[in-house]
């Protein structure tokens, strides 16, 4: 079978401090993979191996390979921003810019250089339409993104992120600061956008996990416990440990 | 515990609550009333010398006929140049240490060395000014070698200034923009520093107000307190309206006096105009950015 996501041996280390042991794991294209665990046990670490945004952590030292479409996006030939280009992420709590919605969306395209107005609004509407939050918006691009309520805001990332048309996304806990009907609103989404697009998700909702994903890994003290369908990790877990966290009896 | 100590208790810490709040609004009246005061003497004295020919007139021997054009019009080119040096490296220098420094020895060593400079007397950094800028650099007590010792003068609270306000931007816009591809160079260009640029600009026009008020380093740098003409070139030498008032505050006569209230009038519509238009901005900026 092919990935699309690889990782190979992946031992990562905070200082002296262990946070992933040796963790291999495939991820296939056009699918929702979801990342489960309690906290603390290297699930946003793993996720964020594959656009390198644990670079900014100092004491951040990784062994192992971690492969998108077959090439090692750790070697030194890699470019960090033209890899960020191509895996976009959504973070935790709803970060727009302190700018126009319009702006936040074109931003990715910008810094690439593009000037061309026309193109610059096709793109925004594109991306806006994709985060099924144009016809919310439409009428005041120009309005303060800081201005919408957080699920919208958290669309807006979406929509930056989908603007510089990435084949991979990384979703951090996307709806834990949202309430229900932004949460329902944002998982729609997730489940649209997975026709074009290559979805990592961490959450601590396991519901979510269920409700959204087609593979599930289940993640605990820096081990990756179990990898599987969705279905079955939640029906029917090898493990003793996944089974005890998915009925709540830890985590 | 029993009851009747608990209210007790609860008696004293209302009492301590209370003398609390009354020493606080003393202190502050305190202060308020002292400065009513002394800014109502300085009203009644020199209002009534402000007029257009005291603006345009040039310093003289005659009270009643001198006037600051020298001094205020010395200020302005003063402040011009101090901005123009200053605000571009003490800017960069901020931004250099809060987003691209590392912790090692060598940032460390700068960082203390910046919040120390920020404390040194103004008269030391007039020293200064007078062996680099008026003796090595062979600049004479001209306008340039004023505007090089404000611009060090101030220096330390511009880089202090920047840094704080780049600090108070949250990390979460940085990675958000790292996330969409964008270097270190265009998340700080585009994001970071338009987030910041009310801070830093509250700190450039805080420091430029105070380097409008200074006199000592200027004194030893040679400022003069007679100059007959308005400096027509940066190279010109210059008198300041501080150095002015300092002039005419020490002259017997009780028209300088009132010349000097006068000027000193002229000198606090200039710094609160420019803390006024500071105060305006941080609102302004905090009103547009509420995170």
């Amino acid at each position: 079978m092919k990935y699309k996501l690889e990782a190979k041996n992946i031992n990562v280390f905070y200082g002296d401090k262990k946070a992933l042991n040796n963790v291999n794991m495939g991820i296939v294209q056009n699918a929702v993979t979801a990342l489960i665990g309690p906290s603390g046990c290297g699930k946003s670490t793993f996720l964020r191996l594959f656009n390198r945004m644990n670079d900014y952590i100092d004491s951040f030292r990784l062994e192992g390979d971690i492969l998108i479409d077959n090439t090692n996006i750790y070697s030194k030939q890699i470019l960090v921003d033209e890899l960020r280009k191509n895996v976009g992420m959504v973070f935790q709590k709803p970060n727009p810019f302190p700018k126009s919605i319009f702006e936040n969306v074109a931003y990715g395209l910008r810094i690439q250089g593009i000037k061309d107005k026309k193109f610059l609004a096709e793109k925004v509407q594109d991306a806006l339409q994709q985060a099924a939050l144009w016809d919310e918006v439409k009428d005041d691009l120009k309005k303060s993104a800081l201005a919408l309520s957080g699920g919208q805001q958290q669309r807006v990332c979406i929509a930056r992120a989908l603007a510089v048309e990435p084949s991979i996304i990384l979703m951090d806990e996307p709806t834990s600061a949202l309430d229900p009907i932004a949460t329902t609103k944002v998982e729609n989404l997730i489940a649209q956008l997975k026709k074009n697009y290559t979805i990592v998700i961490v959450t601590h909702n396991m519901q979510q996990a269920s409700r959204i994903s087609d593979n599930t890994a289940f993640f605990y003290m820096g081990d990756l416990i179990e990898f599987d369908t969705t279905n079955n990790i939640f029906t029917n877990p090898k493990e003793e440990k996944t089974e005890n966290y998915i009925t709540g009896r830890f985590g | 515990m029993n009851k009747s100590s608990n209210k007790y208790q609860g008696k004293i810490n209302r009492f301590k609550d209370n003398a609390f709040k009354y020493l606080g609004i003393s202190a502050s009246l305190i202060g308020i009333f002292l400065l009513t005061i002394f800014i109502g003497n300085i009203l009644i004295d020199g209002l009534s010398r402000i007029d257009l020919d005291f603006l345009t007139s040039l310093p003289s021997r005659k009270a009643e006929k001198a006037g600051i054009l020298t001094a205020w019009s010395g200020s302005l080119w003063i402040i011009t140049f101090t901005f123009i040096i200053a605000v571009p490296l003490g800017v960069c220098a901020g931004i250099y240490l809060q987003e691209y420094g590392k912790k090692n020895f060598l940032n460390t060593i700068l960082e203390i060395n910046i919040s120390n400079l920020a404390g040194v007397p103004s008269i030391i950094y007039g020293l200064l000014g007078l062996e680099i800028f008026v003796r090595i650099s062979k600049m004479g007590s001209s306008v340039l070698a004023g505007s090089f010792t404000l611009a060090l003068l101030i220096l330390p609270i511009i880089i202090v200034a920047t840094r704080e306000a780049l600090k108070a931007v949250p990390p979460s816009i940085r990675t958000a923009s790292y996330g969409l591809g964008a270097t270190k160079w265009q998340t700080t260009w585009h994001q970071v520093l338009p987030a910041a640029s009310g801070g830093i600009l509250t700190g450039v026009i805080l420091a430029i107000s105070r380097a409008v008020g200074e006199t000592a380093p200027l004194i030893v740098v040679g400022a003069l307190a007679y100059v007959p003409f308005v400096p027509a070139s940066p190279n010109d030498s210059f008198t300041v309206l501080p150095i002015q008032i300092f002039n005419w505050v020490s002259r017997p006569q009780h028209e300088f006096a009132i010349n000097a209230a006068a000027a000193i009038i002229i000198l606090l519509i200039i710094t609160f105009a420019m803390n006024g238009i500071a105060v305006y901005y941080r609102n302004k900026w905090q009103k547009k950015i509420n995170w």
